[in-house]
């Protein structure tokens, strides 16, 4: 019984995290920290900026589906 | 699990299923629990997607874990990322799912709610699932092209330039019918105007917060958006209350040319100001209202008022007109097929994708949980009384404006209702009215308010939840407004760079003012035409949207055959054969009712002549005519481009399986994975 009350838990935690990196790669938070990680920044309006820059015309070449 | 449980686990499951679609099929004269339609859907997408996609899989396109994708192999960290299945899953089904399945339902629900529940089963499981995935799978294994490269490279350049034109083409009808909803749902209603209005200063101070106070904080600067929504919903109820109702009580021509000027100013101005965090806004509150109308549905377990049939499978129907074939099939596309899909999965979802077999959940499962949203709105509109359903979507012309003839002539078709029942509704939602309030979002938003109020915080909150649905639908289809418009201007943009290269420059502003011109203009013109219809304009634009979707839907499953073909596994060509065959009988027929058919309120020919063919025209009769004629000359070019691809594609099936072309699929060359040795 203890063993599968910490199987369960442990998979409720997984399902946490999948849940949240989900949501960071919808709202393009994860897109955000590649580009830091990919130019050696840390995060600054500038480097926002940066971001919203390259980020800008492929997000609004993205379709949005009906 | 020992394959024996297994073997009995699925057993139930299909003995579960086959009950539920059973007591759906054949229940007459008694009112059934949504629970049943919940069940149905669960058991057969259960089945489908164990069974017929396995079978897809395995046989159909042989998924090959071995093989590296080009998220990995051209990795960037760009727009080629390897990224978690379940994190690609969520940011696929964000993409697909748009207000489509929560108004097409809503629309074919006038059938009774048994027509749509089986197209939207049938079709997602056998159609809209297998487009996806094929599409999305055939797109990974050619680094990512999109379905106007891929049906240029198998079918040929014929192919690739009418999936540019119906993209093109569907984009504009969308957006027109589209803003022609928002329209519908906000007229004379000064809270949903209020609203829905202050979603732009929100939009704009979250653009202003995520890049000035709080960089890269997309979800902390969502839900401080959702709240200020709330607020706005909270505030619209004062508002429409107070000496400043009349600034938001507008007529539908006033609200259209507001909407014509918002789409125009939110296509110029910078993508992070309006359209990102807007975008942010949108998709926050679309998942969660779809998971709380999940939760609401599963807690409240509500009765359908609906029946499975109704008088109006013959035709008559007073919502849109037309018989169960074709035009149930064309008026829910997304939640059964959409063509448009077909775009997503070969856009962003391609390049994400860590390993091949992975194609499979994010393709055909996404979509089916797309599918269960269109279930949801199928259920949300008929656990209504189909008497107030038929008051909410019927256009004026058909039962009038004032509520009591409307109600003697809706209870005339055998489903009773009362002006005063309207008016108590209407009040209860913080209406004036809820009469000819066509487009199917009203009828939507009322059916979950009530949903809601049933099951999570009593009927006091009726009128806060009919609005924050409005809003919520209307804030989705606004951000479609704004996405579209300007990937609109860009497609433009890149056609007409062909022609003279500075009109090509996305950041030229003559080029930017002319392209926005030319696509607002277009899709606004659509949206006047819908407005001045005294038929609401539903009845002629949604088909006309739901033709192009579906024309889309072809081209896709043209591209997906010919390249099964070439694969030389022509003997599972049925899997992409058969709704394509279906999609083709269904579209065909039905744009041949809507250019040909005598009865005027099917035939945009017939509707011109009767217009024409009376003794004295009155005032903009000569523009009804000229539209109506406009509508049969796009409806026939989208037809005729379509079909060329189709015969074009017969010609290569012919070519490949006679021998007389080697079968040549246009892949990346295999490359070894380097994830199978790291999970070894």
């Amino acid at each position: 019984m203890k063993q599968w009350g910490q199987v369960l838990r442990a998979r409720l935690g997984q399902s946490r995290q999948i849940l949240v990196l989900m949501l960071q790669e919808i709202f393009d938070e994860s897109a955000y920290t590649r580009f830091l990680t990919r130019q050696g920044l840390t995060t600054s309006r500038e480097a926002y900026d940066r971001f919203v820059r390259e980020q800008g015309e492929a997000k609004a070449r993205r379709p949005k589906c009906c | 699990m020992p394959s024996i449980m297994r073997i009995f686990g699925w057993l139930a499951v299909s003995a579960a299923g086959l009950l539920a679609v059973l007591t759906i099929a054949l229940h007459r004269g008694e009112q059934i629990n949504a629970m049943w339609l919940v069940v149905a859907a669960v058991c057969v997408y259960a089945i489908g997607y164990r069974f017929y996609s396995g079978f897809i899989s395995a046989k159909v396109l042989a998924l090959d874990a071995h093989r590296a994708t080009p998220a990995e192999r051209l990795e960037n960290g760009r727009d080629f990322v390897p990224t978690n299945k379940w994190v690609v899953f969520g940011h696929h089904f964000a993409a697909i799912a748009g207000p489509g399945p929560l108004v097409g339902p809503v629309l074919a629900a006038q059938f009774g709610y048994l027509p749509g529940t089986l197209w939207i089963l049938a079709g997602a499981v056998l159609g809209g699932c297998v487009q996806d995935f094929v599409i999305l799978l055939f797109s990974v294994r050619r680094d990512g092209k999109s379905l106007t490269e891929m049906a240029r490279a198998e079918i040929g350049k014929l192919g690739g330039f009418v999936a540019y034109v119906a993209v093109i083409s569907i984009i504009i009808i969308l957006l027109g019918v589209a803003a022609l909803i928002v329209v519908n749902a906000l007229k004379a209603s000064p809270w949903g105007t209020f609203t829905i209005a202050m979603t732009i200063p929100i939009a704009l101070l979250m653009g202003l917060y995520l890049r000035r106070l709080r960089p890269g904080k997309v979800l902390e600067t969502s839900v401080l958006g959702f709240v200020m929504v709330l607020l706005a919903i909270w505030g619209g109820q004062w508002v429409s209350q107070s000496h400043l109702a009349g600034y938001f009580t507008l007529g539908a021509s006033t609200l259209a040319v507001l909407i014509i000027l918002y789409g125009f100013a939110a296509s110029a101005v910078p993508v992070w100001l309006l359209l990102a965090p807007r975008d942010y806004l949108s998709t926050f509150v679309k998942l969660g209202t779809i998971a709380l109308l999940a939760v609401g549905i599963v807690a409240l377990r509500p009765t359908l008022h609906m029946p499975a049939l109704t008088r109006f499978i013959d035709g008559s129907g007073p919502v849109f007109a037309g018989s169960i074939f074709p035009f149930a099939f064309i008026t829910i596309a997304c939640g059964a097929i959409s063509g448009f899909h077909s775009l997503i999965s070969s856009g962003t979802t391609p390049k994400l994708i860590r390993r091949e077999p992975e194609t499979r959940m994010v393709g055909y499962g996404a979509m089916l949980c797309e599918s269960m949203v269109a279930i949801m709105a199928t259920i949300a509109c008929c656990v209504l009384q189909p008497g107030i359903y038929f008051a909410i979507n019927s256009p004026a012309g058909i039962v009038g404006v004032a509520p009591v003839q409307a109600a003697q002539t809706i209870s005339g078709w055998g489903f009773p209702i009362t002006a005063g029942e309207m008016n108590s509704l209407a009040q209860a939602v913080g209406e004036q009215t809820l009469l000819n309030r066509t487009g199917g979002a009203p009828a939507f938003a009322v059916g979950m308010a009530h949903i809601f109020a049933n099951s999570l915080g009593g009927q006091a909150l009726m009128a806060i939840w009919y609005h924050f649905a409005i809003m919520f639908e209307a804030l989705f289809i606004l951000t479609v407004l704004d996405a579209g418009t300007r990937v609109g201007r860009f497609m433009l943009q890149d056609a007409l760079g062909h022609v003279w290269e500075p009109l090509g420059r996305t950041s030229w502003y003559p080029s930017i003012l002319a392209t926005s011109s030319l696509i607002v203009g277009a899709w606004g013109y659509f949206l006047w035409q819908g407005v001045k219809d005294p038929l609401g304009g539903i009845n002629s634009l949604w088909p006309l949207f739901g033709i192009a979707n579906q024309l889309l839907a072809i081209v896709a499953f043209c591209v997906a055959t010919t390249i099964i073909v070439k694969m030389r596994k022509a003997s599972y060509g049925l899997v992409t054969l058969l709704p394509l065959a279906w999609l083709v009988a269904v579209t065909f027929t039905a744009a041949w009712h809507k250019i040909f058919d005598s009865n005027p309120r099917i035939g945009f020919l017939a509707h011109a002549q009767q217009l024409a063919n009376a003794a004295v025209l009155a005032p903009g009769t000569s523009r009804l005519i000229f539209n109506d004629r406009l509508d049969a000359v796009v409806t026939a070019a989208l037809i005729l481009m379509v079909a060329m691809v189709l015969v074009e594609s017969l010609l290569e099936w012919g070519r490949v399986l006679s021998g007389r072309k080697l079968p040549v699929v246009k892949e990346a060359s295999f490359v070894a994975t380097r994830f199978a040795t790291e999970e070894r």
